[in-house]
């Protein structure tokens, strides 16, 4: 008699702890719900708004060229920026994360670790200023070297720009702007290394460096993609200091320190809105479509190479 | 390839606080030595001070002399590197590199030491471990898969190929078949068994009967209080230890009467 009378108990209390993980689940599949639906909304708007520009013929378009001679200039300026960006931080952010995460006394790295997060919270046209007024005229002698000793190498080609206000230093611009963000992240997955096995490593005798090789950026590996795209979405995306810093004259060239350099889609978007009218700001949204779409590729990319060896992640 | 361990006056610091102190003991080679004691009284970090892995630990440090076959371990000059490369390490808890295969881990070691040997050389290097570890028919077809995919008996035994791949003086386990079953216990117990042909083994554990199985020479560690540094009781043989120990501390623990 007693078990029949005990029964019902665990049979209420069930229900209990079952709502709060109820109300969990509803909540993170909501949250997991809305973005889906925020994307294909602004997918949404930007492929309608884009559509006239695309059926559009050629002549009724500003400036009277094919839709994509448009925004081909615009794309390759927005990728070699984003690129030399990428490039020029992510060794410099991994270094500095390891100094962060495995070489600084414990005081000096929560210091740094304090700064680089401040340095992120920067906003881009801080950065955009700074870019056009100290790095660029301060970056002509070392664009002239270059130039000079490198010049056989098409990307410093030349003539050098005067004014500094090159690719090359819009990269570098970018690429300091999304140090930040790569290196916080990077600290972080460091952080993370299990201690188990780093003193795996060390007990079979690796020195730091070889600790680092084999327990810690291995183990970092997918995270850092992750914040290396982070970055690189930043840089693909970055308006302003583009705007500001890069002069434009819409040539498709790998020289890196001439003054005649394609504009970003971004920049370009900004700089142009004010004036565009009918179908100009079909075009200009056209534009966006395709960094939608190269921001999205570029995520995908990542995905897959971080999960291609997934087994060997060490999260199982 | 296997030495004698002589450790002189030898205090054991986490910062100020000494957590081991004045312990004098000679390990003969090609022997096995048990360290037991309660927990906390410094077994750990007395296994760890003899490979020079207790200093990874911020402020941590140690006094005394510790030798291998009369060279100072911590003598000014001396490496820790290089002391690693000596003294393999078992631990508690098995720790595989989880990004490399089970080939990888058993050569990890090795490529460090040797960076230019040949394919045949790791392949006979993995083939001889891995046997030497009892691993070898239950991995020899899977060698490419990850090594966080074997089970946790066979993880720590690709651990032991890992440390014996690179053919150490000796070799220190810390609590090694604390996380398996009894079955994976036993097949360690007898590569232990093995190994002391060719190494000299010292192994922490908290199983009595375990001591007594495997080990030809146990030391005794005791505590006589939270805040107080651990001291080697006592070491003799391990028949002599588990039946007529010199101490009554000794007695009461490996009888069970302890505390
Ligand atoms: N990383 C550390 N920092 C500071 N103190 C430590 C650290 N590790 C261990 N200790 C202290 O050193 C003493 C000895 O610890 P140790 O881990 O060597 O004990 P043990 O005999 O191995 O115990 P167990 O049997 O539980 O593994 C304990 O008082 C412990 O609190
Ligand atoms: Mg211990």
């Amino acid at each position: 008699m007693t078990t029949t009378e005990v029964r019902p108990e665990p049979r209420t209390a069930k229900p209990v702890t079952q709502l709060g993980d109820r109300i969990f689940a509803g909540s993170a599949k909501g949250a997991g719900i809305l973005i889906l639906v925020v994307l294909a909304g602004v997918a949404a708007f930007l492929l309608t708004e884009a559509f006239p520009a695309i059926v559009a013929p050629a002549e009724d378009l500003p400036g009277e060229q094919n839709l994509l001679l448009y925004i081909w200039p615009l794309l390759f300026g927005t990728l070699l920026s984003a690129v030399i960006a990428l490039v020029v931080a992510t060794p410099l952010a991994v270094g500095v994360a390891l100094f962060i995460s495995h070489y600084a006394p414990r005081r000096i790295a929560q210091g740094l670790g304090y700064l680089v997060d401040l340095l992120a919270a920067v906003p881009s046209i801080v950065y955009g200023l700074w870019g056009v007024g100290v790095l660029a005229p301060a970056s002509v002698g070392l664009m002239t070297w270059l130039n000079t000793y490198l010049g056989w190498i098409p990307l410093f080609a030349g003539p050098v720009s005067a004014t500094g206000r090159t690719m090359l230093v819009t990269g570098l611009v970018l690429a300091v702007m999304i140090l930040p963000i790569i290196t916080a992240v990077a600290r972080e997955v460091f952080l993370q290394a299990p201690r188990l096995h780093e003193e795996a490593a060390l007990a079979l005798g690796a020195t730091r460096w070889e600790m680092i090789k084999m327990a810690v950026l291995p183990f970092g590996r997918s995270g850092l993609v992750s914040g290396a795209m982070l970055g690189l979405g930043r840089a693909l995306g970055e308006t302003m200091a583009v705007a500001i810093v890069l002069s434009v004259s819409g040539v498709v060239t790998f020289n890196l320190v001439s003054s005649g350099n394609p504009s970003s889609i971004a920049a370009n978007i900004a700089l142009q809105f004010p004036e565009a009218s009918g179908l100009g700001v079909n075009v200009l949204i056209a534009s966006g479509l395709v960094l939608f779409v190269v921001t999205l590729a570029v995520n995908m990319i990542a995905r897959y190479i971080v999960n291609r060896r997934s087994e060997f992640s060490g999260a199982n | 390839m296997s030495k004698n361990i002589e450790a002189k006056d030898l205090n054991i610091y986490y910062g100020s606080f000494r957590a081991v102190e004045g312990v004098n003991m000679s390990i003969k080679k090609k022997t096995v030595t048990a360290l037991i004691g309660p927990s906390g009284c410094g077994k750990s970090t007395f296994l760890r001070s003899i490979n020079r892995m207790h200093e990874v630990i911020a402020g941590a440090h140690v006094e005394g002399r510790l030798e291998l076959d009369g060279q100072d371990l911590y003598g000014p000059g001396m490496d820790p590197v290089i002391v690693r490369r000596q003294i393999g390490m078992v631990f508690q808890r098995p720790n595989p590199f989880p990004t490399m295969s089970i080939y990888d881990n058993v050569i990890a070691g090795m490529r460090l030491n040797n960076k230019k040997a040949k394919k045949a050389e790791f392949d006979d290097t993995v083939e001889r471990s891995l046997r030497g570890a009892n691993l070898w028919n239950e991995v020899k077809d899977r060698l490419d898969k990850p090594g966080s995919g074997l089970s946790g008996g066979q993880q720590q035994r690709l651990c032991i190929a890992r440390a014996i791949a690179v053919q150490p003086d000796v070799l220190l386990m810390d609590e090694p078949c604390s996380a398996l079953d009894p079955i994976s216990t036993l097949a360690i117990e007898d590569l232990i068994n093995e190994l002391k042909n060719e190494y000299t083994i010292v192994i922490v554990t908290h199983n009595m009967q375990q001591a007594a199985r495997v080990s030809d020479f146990t030391g005794f560690f005791n505590i006589e209080g939270t805040g107080k540094p651990g001291k080697l009781v006592e070491m003799d043989e391990t028949k002599t230890i588990f039946s007529q120990p010199k101490q009554k501390a000794t007695e009461d623990y490996v009888s069970g009467r302890f505390g």
